[in-house]
Order: structure tokens, then sequence, then C-alpha cells
């Protein structure tokens, strides 16, 4: 009875570590690649999941529904809506200096949940969508699977576009803008392409979000959910390499997870609020990673010039 | 008419709470180049300072102010010393994350101290003044009056203290500065301690005129920024023009829009300075 309370959680666990990880794929691109300080995740997470919820449920009064499409077709449709968003986004930001870029990124985040807030006709305000399953009646376990291929294949994807030239072009800008410039390169196009790349695979996490959970609200897509647990799963994985990336994703939400029991176990006067304790962890952990360690469990691994033989 | 001069009334009132958190992110902005995100949070812990002064010492709010800016001005301090001055002799772009995380921390600190209800200073209604058709609480005034005073604090400490001096020419020209021998760290020190009093202030009106919540300086974090950038990148007063016309543009856009949609309109103000003017209405140190 233990063992399999214990698998189901664990199977629990490893769905989200699975989801998260693709979000931190999709911001590595951004900010470990190119350098694009992109703190609005949770918008686009929020739009992946939202779309998806839309196209997928069956029909409803309250929100715009009852297109009920398959699974795969949804999580097309996440990324098709995030593509124009993302491109206008990138468009209008692409330029901006990083601090700008941050604040650009995150009041553009606020905004598309204030979107969701107060179009009810759309998503149904602050009740949510409900009811958004998996596909072919699967359970957890089975959507594990799913899951995994999909981080697998995100994962192929982004590590072939970091190999590529396109992915030293990257680089190069990240770490030399004027030189990038200078060599001829196309700054602006490349940090769009980039930007609008990341959005998609964080809108792609979103739909996979949604149809684990089955109900999402805007209170999901707060800063904290969508954007900070990635930021620090990104920064304490190590930045700019995709492997550090996934195991960042699966080390910060075993550590997110077990504040909870922490948070547990504290007596309620001394701490107030389970939740608010929680964070106050996270926010604390991030800070000493920062202080002592801030390339990360894995830093990044520059691939070998051209020629040069591998160490 | 009388419903846009009750909106233009509100609007100052909140244009003068942005001002006054914007001077701080501004004078940070410009000495330290990063946007400090935990400015918001600073504020919300500012109010809530006061608000324990107030119901241990059962003090009336403005004795509680000082004590509240006091306090926040020790904070902002404490923060850059323990963790801030470490981060930024290794990578200054990782101040950006380590300041949202800061946001988080103080935040969830408000809620474990505080509680996330909400909380006022005073019980009971205040009677507001009937003047003809419009309505003005003596708070407001009294608002007014003491952001007014504040900026004419900060302005003489600019113009006329030699740290002051200093921190002007830090946001000028760092380099410049830094060869003409002034104290940086001293500077730096000075100015979180007048951004975490100044912020603590803000968060403190914000509560007479509203309520007290830990998102309360969250939300405000984004027009703060939007009168940063409109008034010009390390321009005190800019960061005032800019407070006050965002805050008047966000209350007379609920004429047009729902006024949920609030934060959007200085988003959108401030996106487009980006695109036509990126140095502000001040040419600040862009």
């Amino acid at each position: 009875m233990e063992i399999t309370g214990l698998l189901a959680y664990a199977v629990f666990f490893l769905n989200l570590v699975g989801i998260y990880a693709i979000l931190a794929l999709g911001l590595n691109m951004q900010w470990g690649m190119t350098g694009q300080f992109n703190i609005g995740i949770a918008g686009f997470f929020a739009v992946g999941a939202y779309t998806t919820a839309i196209l997928t449920t069956g029909p409803a009064e309250n929100w715009l529904g009852g297109f009920n499409l398959p699974f795969l077709v949804g999580l097309a449709g996440s990324i098709m809506i995030c593509l124009p968003i993302a491109w206008a986004v990138g468009r209008i930001t692409a330029r901006l200096r990083t601090d700008y870029l941050a604040i650009a990124t995150i009041g553009i985040a606020e905004i598309i949940r204030l979107f969701f807030l107060n179009e009810s006709w759309l998503s149904n305000g602050t009740r949510g969508i409900p009811g958004i399953e998996k596909p072919f009646g699967l359970a957890n376990v089975g959507y594990l699977l799913i899951v995994a291929v999909f981080v697998a294949l995100t994962y192929v994807l982004v590590e072939i576009a970091r190999r590529s030239p396109w992915g030293r072009v990257l680089r190069a800008i990240r770490d030399n803008e004027q030189a990038t410039a200078a060599a001829g390169k196309d700054v602006a196009r490349f940090r769009l392409q980039a930007f609008v790349v990341g959005a998609c695979i964080m809108a792609l996490g979103g739909g996979l979000y949604a149809h684990f959970v089955g109900f999402i609200s805007p209170e999901a897509f707060r800063p904290l959910y969508g954007t900070f647990l990635v930021w620090v799963m990104l920064i304490a994985g190590g930045s700019g390499n995709n492997k550090g990336a996934l195991l960042g994703a699966l080390v910060v939400w075993l550590i997110w997870s077990s504040t909870e029991m922490l948070a547990g176990i504290m007596p309620t006067a001394l701490i107030g609020s389970e939740s608010a304790f929680r964070i106050f962890l996270i926010g604390v952990l991030l800070q000493i990673i920062l202080v002592s360690r801030p390339q990360g469990l894995l830093p990044e691994q520059r691939p070998p010039m051209p020629g040069e033989k591998h160490p | 008419m009388i419903e846009v001069i009750q909106l233009l009334i509100n609007g100052i009132l909140l244009g003068s709470i942005l001002a006054l958190g914007a001077i701080g992110a501004t004078m940070i902005f410009g000495v330290l180049r990063f946007a400090h995100f935990a400015h918001g949070d600073l504020m919300a812990i500012g109010a809530y300072f006061a608000l324990s002064v107030v119901s241990i010492f059962n003090l009336p709010i403005l004795l509680a102010l000082p004590v509240a800016m006091l306090l926040t001005a020790g904070l902002a301090v404490g923060i850059d010393q323990v963790i801030y001055r470490r981060i930024r002799q290794v990578q200054p772009v990782i101040l950006l994350i380590s300041s949202f995380a800061t946001a988080l921390v103080l935040r969830s600190l408000i809620q474990m101290i505080w509680g996330s209800s909400n909380q006022v200073y005073a019980t009971g209604i205040q009677m507001p003044w009937q003047i003809g058709p419009l309505i003005l609480k003596p708070d407001h005034l009294l608002i007014f009056a003491a952001a007014t005073g504040l900026v004419v604090f900060v302005h003489f400490f600019l113009t006329r203290t030699r740290m002051g001096k200093a921190m002007r020419a830090m946001s000028d020209n760092m380099n410049l500065a830094l060869v003409t021998g002034i104290p940086a760290n001293r500077v730096i020190m000075w100015t979180w301690a007048i951004g975490g009093a100044l912020a603590a202030a803000a968060g403190v009106f914000l509560g007479m005129d509203t309520r007290l919540h830990p998102v309360m300086g969250w939300t405000l974090l984004l027009p703060i920024f939007a009168a940063t950038i409109l008034g010009g990148i390390g321009r005190p007063y800019g960061a005032i023009v800019g407070g006050l016309v965002i805050g008047c543009a966000m209350e007379l856009s609920t004429l047009i829009i729902p006024g949920s949609y609030k934060p959007a309109v200085a988003f959108a103000i401030m996106v487009v300075t980006l695109i036509v003017r990126p140095q502000g209405i001040i040419k600040g140190a862009a």
C-alpha cells in the first residue's frame, strides 16, 4: 500500500519535473544561449495552457469552448498561437538592453494574466477552465511517457540548435554583441528568432501542463510558479547547458517538494503561512546559489572549435 | 468634466506615491546600473513596519512614518551589503535575478509575519470633504503635503550636500566620478538608504490611501519602472514628472477601458517611451 502510494507520488512528481524541464530548456534558448533576460515566462506558459484548454474541451457555456479537438492538435495550436504573440513581443523588445527587456517581459506576462483574468467570455475569468482531459484516456503513468517523449524531443532539438552555426551566432551575440554585428550578423534578427523559439517551447510546456493538471486558472500563472521556479532551475542547473537545465528542473523540483514537508513539520505559529514559508526558502536558496556558485551545477561547456580535437 | 477633475485628483495622489518609489528606483538604477525588482516589495515592507509601530506604540501614522523609513533604509542597506555587494563584483546582470529573488523573499516574509489578509492603519470611516461635486479625503491632502515635503528634502540633499552631489556625479558618469576619488561604497550605501526610506514612505501613503496587502508593492512595480524610464534613468526630477504623468494616465484611462487594465496603461506608455525616446523626458544615462 505504502509502496504504491510512493510510486504514484513519484509518477506525479516526474510529470511535473518533465514539464518544468521543457520550460527551462525554452529559457535556456533565450537566456543561456542568447543572453535575453525574459522574466515573462509565465505569460507564454499561460498562452500555451489556455490555448490547448480551449481547443480540446467540450462545449461550455461560460467560456469559448466546444472545439473538442484531439490532444496533439491542441498542443500544435498552443505553439501556433504563441508564435505571433512571441514574434510581436520580440519585435518590440529585440533591441532593448537587458534590464529594459526584463521590465518589458514582466509587464507582458502581467498583461497576459490580466487578460485571462478579465476576459471571462474566453477563459472563464478567475474560475478557470476545468475538465481538460489527458489524451487517449491515459492516467498519470501513461502521460509520463508522453511528457518524456516531448522532453527528449525538445532536448534533441535545442541541442542540435546549440551545436549548429546558428547556435554559435547566438552565443557570440551573448558574449559580444558589437563584435558579432561587426562580423556581419543581423543581431536583431537572430535575437528575435531565439526569442520566438524559446517562447514556443514554453507554450508547449504550458500545453502539457494544462492536460496534466486538468484545470487551469490565472492563479497558476503568477510570477512565482510560472517564472521564478524556472529561473531557479536554470541558474541552479547551469545556464547555457541544456543538460544543466534538465538537472536543474529535477533538483529544484525535488527541493521545492521537500520544502512542503519541511513546512509541514514547522509549527504554524512560527512560520505563519505554509506557502509563504516555502517561497521564502526557495528565494533564500536562489540567493545562496547566486552568491556561492553562479555558474550552476553543470557549467556551460563550450563546443570545440571546427577542426579542434575533442579533449 | 467633474469626473475628469476627480480622476485627476486621484491621479495626482497616485502619481505622488509612484514618484516617491520612482525616485529611489531611478537613483539605484543610475548609480548601480540595474533595475531593482524588489523595490515594490520594499515599499510594502515599509508600510508593514509602520503598521507594527502604530499598533504596538499606539502612535498616529505620521509619527510612525519616520520610524518605518529608518527601518526600511536599514533593511535596504543590509540587503545590499549581504547579497548585492557580493554579486555586483562577479556579474552585474545576475543582480537582476537576485533582486527578483529578494522581492519574493520580502513578500513571503510579510505573509509570514503579518499574515496575508487586508489590513488598515486606522479603522473607521474618515468623513470625506465635499467641495462642490468633488470628494476629497483629509488623508489625501496629508499624503500630498508629506510627499511634497520629502521631494523638497531630496532636492536639498542632492543639490546642497557633498554626498548628494557625489551621488549625482556617479549617476552621470561612473568612471569620471571614480577617478576624482568619490568614495563609491559610501555613495552606494547612501543611495540604498535614501531609496529605502522613500520606498517606505510611498508604501505607508499607499496603505493610508487604500489598505495594506502583501502584494501591494508588487502591483505598483510596473508603474514605478514606467515612471523611471519615462523620466529618464538616473534622473530624480524626471522620476517625479514621470510618476505624476503615469499616475494621471492610469486614473484617466478608466474613462475608456476597464479599471483592471490600469497596469497595462503604464506599460503601454513605457513601451512607447522605449521606442520613441529611450533616454526619457530628461535625458538619462541610458
